[in-house]
């Protein structure tokens, strides 16, 4: 894992500095709330319904024990005891008070975190597979390219106004799980036919009102260029992306109104212009940020007790059923836990879970903990002959749900309860789905499902990518909900298709469930998934489910 | 033609605390959405909303909401006004908790 060097911990230090001037100074009316603003954004401090909200970044999505200690750290000591994960790998508290916020901000800094850039027009938290490192699957570990863009783009001078938020990902397995074709900018590593490692670029994708799949713009990048590369497309946007409406801002609409050969001709000639400023200092500290990223000295030894666990204990075989994935390392897993209890909020953990998965991951996995953009939790690094004991400490503390891949392993964003943009709520829609299919005892018959909310149409929900996606809006006052089929959030991204008219508040988990008992009617055996069943028979038999009343008058 | 005017109160979020705030008829701001002032005549809103916005170093982001006459006061009309008064619905957090804490 990276460490923080004399010259970032004086980085941090001096910006938390600044902005404890700053907030002294909102505070005794040197600045207005306008000129507050944009710098409190920079800093991650929104203000939401009920009370400030802090978004605090994790770095593609990894931290260690003292990191998660701390984040337990500020959910007891200044917020209501939890915090919650979201879709961007950062993690957002809900209620701190405006003279706290820098105290968090220090705390945050003593073990190399920080805000900065989790919102404002800027370029955000960059994302990684939260797999990286570990997946059988990976060509290289994206974290020292993702940490090399963290470090570019933190109080990048040309990057710190822009017409929009700009948001980039990375990912290196051959199975995306980073959701690169949803971000303004992705980095894929690849191999060529030669097997040479090196970097194809996406740009363009995005969600929010106008979603758009992410399309390629350079098949193949050594390594030696891909940060100038980076640095000449967020350059041509933003000088030539849209200032005069903040919904045709983002680079998707860009590419859309100019077309990707134009795009890649201007990216070119800023690419010639700039590349040789890059003199080999970024390679240079690509090294030494590579060698953060070592591997843990990995455990040998027979899996018997996992094996004999995996015999003789249903529950704890579900979970590995579900939970575990295939790690690089023979005789070890990535285990997943999962921050989806049924009936609990999506992403939201506890300070005495956070402090508990720091613990199993300081005792058994090599100190190293994910958080995934599906809002859950992983331990990239285990033993197998570890398990028994990590999931026995784990249900101790609620979060042994076997149901990653699961219709109940919802995304959510905030909603109305929290978030001043929301139109709708998403939280109580996630509950009541997924304790209604736990209480049917269908979830594991279902299969691999992925359900996702958002309650407003900016899409942190990511349900235009949900193989059912749901959107709150505000209907004449009241809430109303949409339902979209057949997304994928996936290398083969695709976005739903709209089912039809929405849904009443008391009427969605109705329409959800309609449509997956007509799922599992239709579907040619439990082996085919949902989306696969969807991508076969197309949206009329769902909409034929959905809408039972507009049938009979057809008919 | 202009839509009729609705009845508004004044609300915001306290600068320091972050919570949801509402103007009294007093010129005082209540947590009470309740307590605030109903207002019925467009030209005082605006001029009410001014004195609000005049206020920087209590508030932040004050704005004009719809709300009615209620039994015990003024009431919201709109579920997310009535979110903004109560708090989340997954926690007993907000506005609810420090009720129920009396």
């Amino acid at each position: 894992m990276y460490k923080y060097n004399d010259f970032d911990t004086a980085f941090l230090a001096e910006r938390n500095r600044q902005f404890r001037a700053q907030v002294e100074r909102r505070i005794d009316g040197s600045l207005t709330e306008d000129e507050f603003k944009p710098l409190r954004l920079m800093n991650g401090l929104y203000l939401q319904l009920h009370a400030y909200m802090l978004r605090v970044a994790i770095p593609y999505g990894t931290l260690n024990s003292a990191q998660m200690d701390t984040l337990a750290l500020l959910a007891e000591k200044w917020d209501k005891g939890y915090g919650h994960f979201t879709t961007r790998q950062n993690i957002q508290y809900n209620w701190p008070k405006l003279k706290d916020v820098p105290d968090m901000l220090d705390a945050l800094g003593k073990v190399g975190m920080h805000a900065i850039q989790t919102s404002g027009n800027t370029i955000r938290n960059v994302t990684a597979d939260h797999f990286a490192g570990a997946a059988a699957d990976e060509v290289e570990d994206p974290r020292p390219i993702a940490e090399l863009i963290r470090q570019w783009s933190t109080d990048h001078p040309e990057f710190q106004f822009m017409g929009r938020k700009f948001k980039i990902a990375v990912s290196g397995g051959e199975k995306d799980r980073a959701v690169l074709k949803a971000h303004d900018l992705a980095v894929r590593i690849v191999k060529n036919d030669a097997g040479e490692t090196g970097y194809q670029i996406l740009i363009g994708g995005g969600l929010g009102r106008t979603p758009m799949i992410g399309k390629v713009i350079h098949d193949f990048l050594p390594r030696a260029d891909l940060l100038a590369y980076i640095e000449a497309v967020v350059s041509v946007w933003n000088q030539i992306g849209r200032r005069d409406n903040k919904y045709k801002a983002r680079i998707k609409i860009t590419l859309h109104e100019h077309g990707i050969e134009d795009i890649r001709a201007r990216v070119d000639a800023r690419f010639a212009l700039i590349r040789p400023t890059f003199e080999g200092f970024d390679q240079a500290l690509y090294e030494d940020i590579k060698a953060h990223f070592a591997d843990p000295a990995f455990k040998a030894g027979p899996t018997d007790a996992f094996d004999a666990a995996y015999n003789s204990d249903p529950v704890f075989r579900a979970w590995a059923d579900t939970n575990l994935a295939e790690h690089r390392v023979d005789g070890h897993a990535i285990a997943t836990i999962s921050i989806k209890k049924h009936g609990a909020t999506p992403g939201d953990a506890s300070a005495d879970q956070m402090r508990e998965m720091a613990e199993i991951a300081r005792e058994f996995a090599y100190d190293e903990l994910r958080i995934s953009h599906e809002q859950n939790v992983i331990l990239p690094h285990v033993h197998k002959n570890d398990l028994p004991a990590i999931h026995a400490r784990l249900k101790a503390q609620g979060l042994a749900t076997a149901n990653i891949g699961l219709i109940s392993d919802i995304i959510a964003c905030p909603g109305m309860d929290y978030c001043a943009l929301a139109t709708a709520r998403s939280i109580p829609v996630a509950e009541t789905i997924a304790t209604r299919f736990d209480d049917l005892k269908l979830e594991h018959d279902i299969g691999h499902l992925q359900i996702k909310i958002s309650g407003c149409i900016n899409a942190c929900g990511h349900h235009h990518v949900g193989h059912i996606g749901i959107l709150g809006l505000d209907r004449a006052g009241v809430e109303n909900y949409q339902i979209t089929l057949g997304g994928d959030a996936t290398w083969s991204a695709a976005v739903g298709e709209r089912a039809g008219p929405g849904f009443a508040y008391d009427e969605i988990v109705p329409a959800v469930e309609r449509i997956v008992h007509a799922y599992l009617d239709i579907r040619q055996g439990p082996e085919e998934t949902f989306l696969e069943t969807y991508r076969r028979v197309g949206l009329a038999p769902f909409k034929a489910a959905l809408y039972p009343e507009a049938q009979k008058k057809v008919a | 033609m202009a839509r009729a005017f609705t009845p508004k109160v004044v609300t915001a979020n306290d600068l320091l605390e972050g919570d949801v705030i509402y103007l009294a008829a007093n010129d005082s701001w209540t947590r009470d959405h309740a307590e605030a002032e109903l207002i019925e005549d467009e030209a005082h809103a605006q001029l009410r909303l001014l004195e609000a916005q005049q206020q920087a170093l209590t508030i932040v982001g004050a704005y004009l909401a719809d709300a009615k006459a209620g039994p015990n006061g003024p009431e919201p009309t709109h579920f997310r006004e009535d979110f903004r008064r109560k708090g989340p619905s997954n926690y007993v957090h907000g506005k609810q908790e420090a009720l129920a804490n009396v």
